[in-house]
Order: structure tokens, then C-alpha cells, then sequence
């Protein structure tokens, strides 16, 4: 019999690759050669659009979907200041607390949540998320209600700033900045690399089996509440990691803030949808639209947050599979392949 | 020494008793096939065979272990495979992929190990010519057709299959004789529920005839389709 092999990779994905290492490396480069604000804002887009990428992987590949990811970046966050305020830790390191906190928080949360189905899920998961906030709320030692800040001492001394200070010649607050988008552009570097690597495995099929077909899933083998109980897992401790940085940045805290189900939620939803998704090249389109509507409505007040809801709906109905979906049905064009195309044997003659 | 032997097992569903009181063994190594008339409860058969559905009452043993409360996913990794009455494909992987992750999960092994096994049983199958399409674009017969492929894949040692000969052409279906033919020769036991009575007796060394739950016959085809029993409930409103 003829020999077969499985090929993922495209010619686009190949040229592609590299356009991405090229743009990485010049997102590395950037502090040298933008102002404090734009790198501020390309904080804004990256934590986003980390965020983006854990609830994708959520909903658009696990079928879980969730409105309650607040929960883990209110948790990362408030793990942060606690670590910091009460233990003394060095903020870069408390981030690592951040990821551990919301991955404690996430197993009692799966525990419970995985007993309900569809909405009922996504209702469970936000009933828990406004749970974790009023808890909070009540620990006195980083604020209660009103909230804090992260003391100005570890501020100052937070690990790698000088260091910047000196390499950049700016100023500690600007040094702080830079320190932030950085770890903002591993984070997200990371996740994209680390989503990507995961669908290719094997289990990212087993991934896609279960959202496609459960009870058939479970009959080849594949043990679907593990593969349910990996993504919930990996996702909350990826949230609370990307929870732990915005605030690290923002270096003010407050419940009502930090568990805001429009700020790290909606806001995410609307990201994914718009892009497309169930695919990674979604969020990255999708987190660069919602930055420009952003800057484009942002002195419209409610307005804005209306005609966002519009845009979410108008591309719910024409295009569901969003923006990218819409292109990559047109072109065929896909940046991160994931799909096993079965070559050689047979095909070898036809391909040639 | 049977491979499969099932041990006074019902299952309800509210006050309607689906399975009631099953008793039966299959040596390892035979093809059995199920009859009986729509609603007598085959299928729920299978998915308590295969652990899809957890039985009421009554014990089912595969390959000398008890099974009654391992989960489906375990029992494929044991070597129970099966294809569903009305096609469960994955919509949005390829044919091949389908194949894949049912031998990467149902073999416990790595993609690679299993992608010229995978090739080869989608020549078998003839959907070789399908295998980088997605599943949700296939019509009915290839998704009946990637039902037997998807659970060769998991390389069963006991294979159950669900009226996969209905609606097929008198040639096709020559050709799917052949092939459970040749998987069963090839050592796997096989149960298969088919309403195309050539086509299962052409096959099977046993027939089971199922009515409401009960198990009315077993035995060689012939004597089975003989009795006045079957001819009454089941050949009564078949013809």
C-alpha cells in the first residue's frame, strides 16, 4: 500500500511566519521609538488581546462559554496586590501569584459550573464571578470596597526598572510603562504560541471532537470532561495572569473595577465576535477594531458603548463566523493552519 | 470463551421499559445480528453495550471484566468500537481528521503512529478520494460510510454497528458485505443491527431477534427466521 503523509502547513502560513517574527520584533523594539503613549495603548491591545485569546479558547474551541472571566482577572489582580502589600513580594514576581490565585479559584468554579449546561453555564459562571467580588470586597487588608494602591516604594523598586531606566534614558514612571508592555508582549506572544501549539497536538483535536460531538467523542476514546476540565483550567490561569499585569500597570485597584463583567468580558465578547470566532487570527483583527472604535467614539459617552452593541449584532446575523471568518471563506487564506491535510499515496499524482 | 456476555439487563426510560431483562453471550470471534421491528429497542442496546447509556439492572461483562459502570470513552479504549444509527460525525474536522482522533484516542497512541492506518482503512472504506473535506459536507451515504471507517480507526476487537446498509444500491452494498466480511475475518466480533435481511445473513452466524425490550430468539438465521414467533411480530410488519 502506498504511503501516506499529513502535512498542516500553507504557503501563506510559511510567509505569514515570518511577517509575525518581523512584527514581533519590532513591538520589542518599540519603547526606543515611540512615545509613552502609544506604548500605553499597545499595552491596552496586547492584555486585550490575551484576554481575547483565553475566552476564544474557551467558548470558540472548548464550547464553553463563559461570562464570568472577570472573576480570574479580579482574582489575578487582587493575588497581586495582596502579594505585594502584604507579603512583600516583588510585583514582576507576584504576577506568577496572579495565574496560581485564579487557578485555585478556577476548580471550585469548574466544579460547579460544569453541572450546568448552555446558558445556564454562562448565567453560573457570572453568579460566581459577582460572588468572588463581593468576597473581596469585604477583605479589609487591600481596601474592602474602596479599594488601593500598590505602594510607591515597590513601585520604585520593581525589578527590572532601573535597569530600563538607564538603557532608555526615561523617567522611572515611563521605565514602569515599558516594563509593563513588555511582559504584556510575552504574555501575549505566549498565548498565541501556546493556543496554537495545543491545536496542533492531539488533544486539540480531541478539543474540537468534543465540541463538535460529545457522546460521539466519548465512543472513539476521548475522555471529554478531561478535555473540558484542561481548557477551563489553562484559560483561568492565563486570565489571571493577563488580570494580574493590567493591574500591575494601573497600580490601583478596586472590586468594583477589577471584576467589571463589561471591562474584561464584554468588551473581550465583543472582540471574538467580531473577528471570528473558533479561529486565532480572529481576536488579533478583532482586539484592532475594537481599539480604533474605541478611539474613534470615545468621546461619545453611552453612545459608544450603543453603537458597539449595533456592530455586535449587525455581525452576528451577516457575518457569524465574523470578520476573518468572512475573509477566510473568501480567500481560503488561513495564518495558522491547524487543519491535517492527508498528502501523498493517492494524492501525490493530483498534486504535482 | 465470549467476549461479550450480558447478564439480565433493562433500562427505562420514565415508565418505559426499553431493555427488559437482556440475557445473551457472543463468542469471541462470531458476527451476530440483531433484528427486530422499529422501537423494540435496538439501539439503546447498543448504547448500553457501548456505555453511551448506564443500564438500570443486571450486569455486562467484556472480555471477562465486569464493564457495567465504566464509561463509554474506557470501553472504546478496551476495544469496544461503533458506529451510530444516525451519523455523529465531527461537522468541522476532515474525514481523515475524524479518523485520526479516533485512532490517536481510541488506540492511546500519537497521531503519527496511526495516519497510514488511518489512510489505509479510508481506502478500504472508498473515501480515500473524501479524506480533506469536512465531515458536515458529506451526503448521508458518505456519513454512513465514515461511521464504519471512524470506528475501524479505534482498532476494536469488538465492533457494533448500526443499520449501515439502509439506502445503499444493490452494488454498494455487495461491496459493504465484503468489507464487514473481511473485518471479520480478520478476528473482530462483530454485532450488527440491519433492517437489509440479505445483506445481515449474507454475514452474521447468529441472528437475535429483539421485541419490546425482550430478547424473543436466538439462534443459526435460518432456524430463527423460521419460527412462528419472528414471522408474526417481526417478518408481520416488515413485509
Amino acid at each position: 500500500m502506498s504511503t501516506y503523509t499529513v502535512t498542516t502547513r500553507t504557503p501563506a502560513s510559511t510567509v505569514f511566519g515570518l511577517c509575525a517574527v518581523i512584527v514581533t520584533g519590532l513591538l520589542v523594539v518599540a519603547p526606543a521609538i515611540v512615545g509613552r503613549g502609544m506604548i500605553q495603548d499597545l499595552f491596552f491591545i496586547l492584555t486585550m488581546l490575551t484576554l481575547a485569546q483565553f475566552w476564544n479558547l474557551l467558548a470558540g474551541y472548548g464550547g464553553l462559554v463563559s461570562v464570568g472571566q472577570q472573576a480570574f482577572v479580579g482574582m489575578g489582580a487582587y493575588a497581586l496586590f495582596g502579594a505585594v502589600i502584604l507579603l512583600g513580594l516583588d510585583p514582576v514576581a507576584a504576577i506568577l501569584v496572579s495565574g496560581i490565585a485564579a487557578l485555585i479559584l478556577a476548580v471550585p468554579t469548574a466544579y460547579f459550573a460544569f453541572r450546568l449546561q448552555g446558558a445556564y453555564f454562562a448565567i453560573g459562571t457570572w453568579v460566581i464571578a459577582e460572588v468572588t467580588r463581593l468576597s473581596i470586597a469585604q477583605w479589609k487588608a487591600v481596601g474592602g470596597g474602596t479599594g488601593t494602591s500598590l505602594p510607591r516604594s515597590a513601585m520604585r523598586e520593581m525589578w527590572g526598572v532601573e535597569a530600563i531606566e538607564t538603557l532608555l534614558g526615561v523617567r522611572s514612571s515611563a521605565a514602569r510603562d515599558i516594563l509593563a508592555y513588555w511582559l504584556a508582549l510575552a504574555l501575549a506572544v505566549a498565548t498565541i504560541a501556546g493556543i496554537y501549539w495545543l491545536l496542533r497536538t492531539k488533544r486539540g483535536l480531541a478539543l474540537a471532537a468534543v465540541r463538535d460531538n460529545a457522546e460521539a467523542a466519548k465512543s472513539v476514546g476521548v475522555d471529554a470532561s478531561r478535555m473540558k476540565w484542561i481548557v477551563f483550567l489553562v484559560s483561568a490561569f492565563g486570565t489571571g495572569l493577563a488580570g494580574g499585569l493590567i493591574y500591575l500597570q494601573k497600580a490601583r485597584i478596586s472590586p468594583d473595577a477589577a471584576f467589571s463583567v463589561t471591562d474584561w468580558t464584554a468588551y473581550v465578547i465583543f472582540i471574538v465576535v467580531i473577528g471570528g470566532i473558533g479561529t486565532i487570527e480572529g481576536p488579533i483583527i478583532g482586539v484592532l477594531i475594537f481599539f480604533l472604535l474605541q478611539s474613534l467614539l470615545a468621546d461619545f459617552g453611552s453612545w459608544y458603548l450603543m453603537i458597539l452593541g449595533l456592530i455586535g449584532i449587525a455581525i452576528m446575523l451577516f457575518a457569524p463566523r465574523g470578520l476573518w471568518g468572512l475573509l477566510s471563506e473568501r480567500t481560503g487564506l488561513h495564518l495558522f493552519p491547524i487543519r491535517r491535510r492527508l498528502t501523498g499515496g493517492r494524492f501525490s499524482d493530483k498534486e504535482t | 470463551m465470549s467476549i461479550l456476555s450480558l447478564q439480565n439487563v433493562s433500562k427505562s426510560f420514565e415508565s418505559l421499559k426499553v431493555t427488559d431483562g437482556v440475557s445473551f453471550d457472543v463468542p469471541k470471534g462470531e458476527a451476530l445480528g440483531i433484528i427486530g421491528p422499529n422501537g423494540a429497542g435496538k439501539s439503546t442496546l447498543f448504547n448500553l453495550i457501548t456505555g453511551n447509556l448506564m443500564s438500570d439492572n443486571g450486569k455486562i461483562f467484556y472480555d471477562g471484566r465486569d464493564v457495567t459502570r465504566v464509561p463509554a470513552m474506557r470501553r472504546c479504549l478496551n476495544g469496544v468500537g461503533r458506529s451510530f444509527q444516525i451519523p455523529q460525525p465531527f461537522e468541522k474536522l476532515t474525514v481523515f481528521e475524524n479518523l485520526v482522533v479516533a485512532g490517536a484516542f481510541g488506540r492511546d497512541t500519537s497521531e503519527a503512529e496511526v495516519t497510514q492506518a488511518c489512510a489505509e482503512i479510508l481506502e478500504r472504506t472508498e473515501m480515500i478520494d473524501r479524506a480533506n473535506v469536512p465531515a458536515g459536507q458529506l451526503r448521508l451515504l458518505e456519513r454512513k460510510r465514515l461511521e464504519l471507517a471512524r470506528a475501524l480507526a479505534t482498532d476494536p476487537k469488538l465492533l457494533l454497528l448500526d443499520e449501515i446498509a439502509g439506502g445503499l444500491t444493490d452494488a454498494e452494498c455487495q461491496s459493504l458485505i465484503q468489507t464487514i466480511r473481511d473485518i471479520h475475518k480478520s478476528g473482530v466480533t462483530i454485532i450488527w443491527i440491519e433492517h437489509v435481511l440479505h445483506a445481515l445473513t449474507s454475514v452474521v452466524e447468529r441472528l437475535l431477534v429483539l421485541d419490546f425490550g425482550r430478547v424473543i430468539g436466538i439462534g443459526e438465521p435460518g432456524e430463527i427466521m423460521e419460527s412462528r414467533e419472528v414471522r408474526e411480530i417481526y417478518l408481520g410488519i416488515e413485509v
